[in-house]
């Protein structure tokens, strides 16, 4: 146990002399939460059951971070590790080959959940976010959506050669996602065609899944089961895929 | 005491390359064994394997007795690893890399005094990304050493090192073995595996072509010392008539002198009494080279 813990704390560390890796998790999801904040408040609207702008946003920033840890970060760093023979290294000791890729996820989990907390408590104090009914429910839906989105960037990081191929793909797959599935904008500005192509995506039924527990709409079924679809099958097809070098 | 590694009939292959094929030696303990041989010989391949890396295709491998595919975890909890290829995450420290490692093991030597010893002590705080190949070097072989291993694996442990640190690194190996632990040195250098290594075998093209002592090699080949020296022009007819020579060539605007017995000192003096007195002379005797060259027909390059 002792060498996972230092493995995780040794982790977190790196993460946080990442300027990219702290700009993204921590700091992108507040600036989106200001800027859009401040131009379009928080008052209650009819057209969105309502509820305020910045209430029916949260949930979306909320699947964006997850999806910039899981999407971005464990693929990106996997393959830098892979490539340059880091995980080589490591495989060399004793340590548990499941404790080196548990030790990135644990630390993904770790900033996800300190970013959300930094994005609610923010919402909260500067915007009067509408926090919900049953944060059992919403904690439950977040975390079947991280396990599930992290499962789908394991696929990403076993068979991504390299940084700079990850770099690139892992935007190619995210950044469209983050538009399309309604975590950055509001779904309902989003055409019918768009919403139908994007149910193809897992953040989307992340943003559904969220946002219907945090609105008190309970917990939607079908969109838990494609997340534990992606999640079985995330898990299924990256322990047949990785590779160590 | 037994061996510390046992490997028969080793083979792996990579696709339709083989990388190795049916190679087969012993380490006793508290040697240094070298496994010497060209880039592509298969020696990476072979000591992947002794470390569990490596699932190979075919053959026997028991290290300290265990399976290394079977027992991996325990066997590299007494096995230290420096693999070439490696790096470490880019923002990680030199000091928290080792205190990191030594968490690994279950009775880890003191990584500060590693640190000391492989002069890392200015580059402690330094960032895995900022240190040279040299620095980078030192600091895998005191990860391979940071769990007090019983048997540790230096792979080409000095490539990258300017020739006044490999001399130091030599002496450091040296020490390692005497402090009881069995060293796998693997090494493309001719002068590294002779000077530094106790037994040796020999690998090319994926098979080992012969193993022994770095004497014991040179002597079985049965070349004979020559001597050497720049010779321009000068009839050297009579070196033939000396004692103990048998060959008189010119290698260019060189005379190689081939024989037996104290051929340097024969030499020297007929060369005197006939008014020839080169700058240069010099005995050269047979090196590991010379075994490789005679048992694959050529030489190992860089």
């Amino acid at each position: 146990m002792t060498e996972a813990w230092n493995m995780t704390k040794t982790e977190l560390k790196l993460f946080l002399r990442d300027p990219m890796a702290v700009f993204f998790t921590l700091l992108f999801p507040l600036m989106m939460l200001f800027l859009f904040g401040s131009i379009f408040g928080n008052e209650p609207d009819p057209d969105l059951g309502g509820r305020g702008s910045v209430d029916v946003s949260v949930p979306g920033y909320i699947a964006i971070i997850i999806g910039t840890n899981a999407i971005m970060g464990l693929p990106i760093n996997l393959a830098t590790y892979r490539a340059g023979g880091v995980l080589r290294r490591f495989r060399a000791t004793p340590l548990r080959p499941s404790v080196v890729l548990g030790a990135q996820v644990a630390v993904g989990l770790v900033f996800a959940a300190v970013s959300s907390a930094l994005l609610v408590v923010a919402g909260r104090i500067f915007f009067g976010l509408r926090l919900p009914e049953d944060p059992a429910v919403v904690l439950g839906a977040i975390l079947l959506s991280a396990a599930s989105i992290f499962a789908f960037g394991f696929i990403l990081a076993s068979v991504l050669p390299n940084a700079r191929t990850a770099q690139s793909v892992a935007m190619v797959v995210f950044f469209p996602m983050m538009f399309l599935s309604g975590a950055a904008l509001p779904r309902p500005l989003l055409s019918e065609t768009i919403q139908d192509v994007a149910r193809a995506l897992p953040l989307t039924h992340v943003v559904t899944l969220v946002d219907d527990a945090w609105s008190g709409a309970g917990l939607n079924l079908a969109a838990m089961l494609v997340l534990v679809g992606v999640l079985a099958a995330g898990v299924a097809i990256s322990t047949r895929l990785f590779r160590w070098e | 005491m037994d061996n510390v590694i046992e490997v028969s009939g080793l083979r792996k292959t990579y696709g339709s390359l083989v990388a190795i094929d049916d190679v087969s030696f012993s380490v006793r303990p508290g040697e240094i064994f070298g496994i010497l041989g060209p880039n592509g010989a298969g020696k990476t391949t072979t000591v992947e394997s002794l470390a569990g890396l490596r699932r190979p295709d075919a053959g026997v491998v028991r290290v300290l007795g265990l399976d290394p595919e079977l027992d991996g975890r325990r066997l590299r909890q007494r096995l230290g690893v420096q693999l070439q290829q490696a790096a470490l995450p880019e923002r990680l420290k030199v000091w928290e890399a080792l205190e990191l490692f030594a968490s690994f093991y279950e009775a880890p030597g003191d990584w500060r005094r590693l640190v000391e010893q492989w002069d890392l002590t200015e580059k402690r705080n330094a960032s895995f990304a900022s240190l040279s190949g040299g620095q980078r070097q030192r600091l895998f072989i005191a990860l391979a050493l940071v769990g007090d291993p019983e048997v540790v694996i230096l792979d080409e442990l000095t490539s990258g090192l300017d020739p006044q640190a490999r001399r130091a690194t030599w002496e450091l190996v040296r020490a390692v073995r005497d402090s009881g632990t069995t060293v796998v040195l693997v090494t493309h250098f001719m002068d590294e595996a002779e000077r530094l290594c106790d037994r040796l075998a020999i690998i090319d093209e994926g098979r080992i072509v012969a193993q022994g002592s770095s004497r014991d090699l040179i002597a079985g080949l049965g070349v004979e010392p020559r001597v050497r020296f720049t010779a321009n022009g000068s009839a050297l007819g009579f070196l033939e008539a000396v004692a103990g020579v048998s060959r008189v060539m010119r290698e260019g605007g060189e005379a190689v002198v081939h024989g037996r017995g104290p051929i340097l000192a024969r030499v020297a003096s007929a060369l005197a009494e006939h008014e020839i007195d080169p700058f240069d002379l010099r005995a050269e005797q047979p090196s590991l080279e010379d075994v490789f060259l005679a048992l694959t027909g050529k030489q190992i390059r860089d």
